[in-house]
């Protein structure tokens, strides 16, 4: 393992957003917004100069810090999947920039204003903390950027300070904080076996023995609650649902990705694949339980947010469907698995977003989100409906979509695999999907009252990005298959 | 090996704490326990190894431990400002 070249774009990807937090930070008044408005482009184009390097070199970029290997040093690796990931955070990021916009701009002939000011800060901070933990390549940093991405998040949720939303967030932070230190207990663990907390070091090194199973139970159970798998699902319907809509849209969409990808990291990299075997087909059991129970209560629920965010709760359960056929099958069978699983969190964080956002202009326009009295909500906001609708699409899993793409690997990974019952579970969670989208949507679509007049106008711009999500999460099912072999390199 | 059995108590107690205690206060206070044991743990680990690496992670942890309680203290310090309230209960639903 060498540093190779382009090792300098990982720290910048990392160097840029935190200096740009502080340099915001720290003139204060207007400076935030200008800063974030200019590093969106910025971290667009660095995100898709490393993608396209990783996919012309066909192998990792990997760096070390100041210039030391490990186990001495720290390293920062980018594979397929992090590149992938980190232009995706990259993309939604600039679209929650151009979205909040309307809501958080310092109000004019004010020089300085409380919300907009901590906004803007902690997106940057946020970004920085999901830059690294995709790029992390040591189980104690990625512990530390896990925690920073907790602060970065919480603190943009509970941005409208209302008395209930701090509950749901104080119990958010209470789960996230538990599992963050069984996490940390299970590095401790590790670090007492190896002597290293380097993910491809460990990955030489690690062995089936009791301290490693424990140290793997401790690390995998924390992430899960980060993760909110069901059944540690309870905190997060009301703390995505809680938060004002961009924060919403990033939290649902990229946050949990992150404890997901250093969950692959952990399971695919460090441990041994006996372990994985006999782990699998739990975590697999979860995640079906999380799409028919997630997806039964998003069915039931009254009001717009929480259904999506139960729809959230349903759609991360078909990420760990990936783990029992990526494990131990076939080659060609684990590849399909392995796109399969990258697609899903990768389509699901543009589909949740755009949802989220759609929801929050919606609920906006409406004046409230029962869904029961949602008549007329396509004429006050006909993009975010239409956005709804094609987030929907890939949710469900209906083609072209991206969500279509993800659902048929897995779906053709679990008949190859032998493993037909997940297939049932797949179809079983589409359809319900579908019900709840046609729920919304059949009201939305309704004639309103003669009396109905909008609560608020609905900001164009904002109407807008909620829909260039939604296409990208459309589109992406129209890429060629072979596009998807990035999230393969370096696994 | 006392080092090492304490930690294990810090980290059943801390855990025992969040779990069953309503008040929030107590919720992180027994979250700092459950930290501090993660951290001796780390020291049995220095100790052992002889090396230094693990007491620079404490120092990270410590840092972040530091970070997460302040967090939390500010969040339940508003709450009680807002409502009044020192728990958080399971019957409230948000609207």
């Amino acid at each position: 393992m060498e540093a190779t070249p382009g090792g300098a774009l990982l720290v910048l990807m990392l160097v840029i957003p935190v200096t740009g937090l502080l340099i915001a930070f720290a003139q204060g008044g207007r400076a935030p917004e200008r800063i974030a408005l200019w590093l969106a482009p910025l971290g667009l184009a660095m995100a898709a100069v490393l993608l396209a390097g990783v996919l012309h070199a066909k192998a990792p970029v990997i760096a070390f810090v100041g210039g030391w290997a490990p186990p001495l040093g720290l390293a920062l690796r980018a594979d397929g999947l992090a590149a992938a990931m980190l232009m995706t955070t990259a993309v939604i990021i600039a679209a929650i920039i151009l979205f909040a916009r309307a809501d958080y701009m310092t109000p004019p002939g004010l020089p300085e204003a409380r919300a907009p000011l901590a906004f803007w800060c902690f997106l940057l901070a946020l970004w920085a903390a999901l830059n690294a933990a995709f790029l992390g390549g040591d189980l104690f940093n990625l512990f530390v950027a896990l925690e920073m991405l907790t602060f970065g998040a919480l603190a943009l949720a509970c941005l409208d300070g209302r008395a209930t939303q701090f509950k749901a967030e104080l119990r958010y932070l209470l789960f996230a904080l538990i599992g963050s230190v069984l996490y940390l207990l299970g590095t401790a663990l590790l670090y007492g076996a190896y002597g290293t907390l380097d993910i491809l070091l460990l990955s030489r090194a690690a062995r089936a023995d009791a301290p490693t199973i424990v140290a793997a139970s401790l690390m995998t159970v924390g992430l899960l609650g980060k993760m909110a798998l069901f059944p540690l699902h309870l905190w997060l319907p009301a703390a995505h649902a809680g938060a004002p809509p961009a924060a919403s849209a990033l939290l649902s969409g990229l946050v949990v990705k992150a404890s997901y990808v250093l969950l692959l990291r952990l399971w695919f990299w460090v441990m041994p694949a006996a372990l994985l075997l006999a782990v699998a087909p739990i975590l697999a059991l979860l995640g079906a339980a999380a799409i028919l129970f997630g997806s039964v209560v998003a069915l039931r629920q009254a009001r717009l947010k929480l259904l999506v965010a139960y729809s959230t709760v349903a759609q991360i359960g078909y990420l760990f469907l990936m783990f029992p056929l990526a494990a131990g099958s076939l080659a060609e069978v684990a590849e399909r698995a392995w796109t399969g699983g990258a697609l899903q969190a990768i389509s699901h964080a543009f589909a949740k977003a755009a949802m989220f956002l759609a929801a929050g202009v919606i609920a906006r326009g409406m004046g409230h989100d029962r869904i029961a009295e949602l008549h007329g909500a396509a004429r006050v906001a006909p993009l975010s409906v239409l956005a709804f609708g094609l987030a929907g699409l890939s949710l469900m899993g209906i083609p072209p979509s991206g969500g279509f793409t993800a659902k048929w690997l897995l779906l053709q990974a679990a008949l190859y695999a032998g493993q037909w019952w997940w297939a049932l579970v797949i179809v079983a969670g589409g359809l319900l999907t579908g019900g709840y989208v046609f729920r919304v949507l059949s009201t939305a679509m309704r004639a309103p009252a003669p009396d109905f007049a909008p609560a608020a106008p609905v900001d164009a711009m904002q109407e807008r990005v909620a829909l260039g999500l939604a296409v990208i999460s459309v589109v992406l099912g129209l890429l060629p298959l072979a596009a998807f072999g990035l999230v393969l390199i370096g696994r | 090996m006392i080092y090492g059995l304490v930690a294990s108590a810090l980290v059943a107690l801390g855990l025992y704490g969040l779990v069953t205690q309503s008040a929030l206060l107590r919720k992180v206070l027994a979250f700092n326990l459950l930290g501090g044991g993660v951290f001796l743990l780390f020291g049995v680990v220095a100790r052992r190894g002889g090396d230094a690496v693990p007491e620079a992670l404490v120092i990270t942890g410590l840092v972040v431990a530091f970070a997460a309680t302040a967090l939390a203290l500010v969040l339940v310090l508003r709450l009680f400002q807002i409502t009044g309230a020192a728990t958080i209960a399971e019957d409230e639903t948000p609207r």
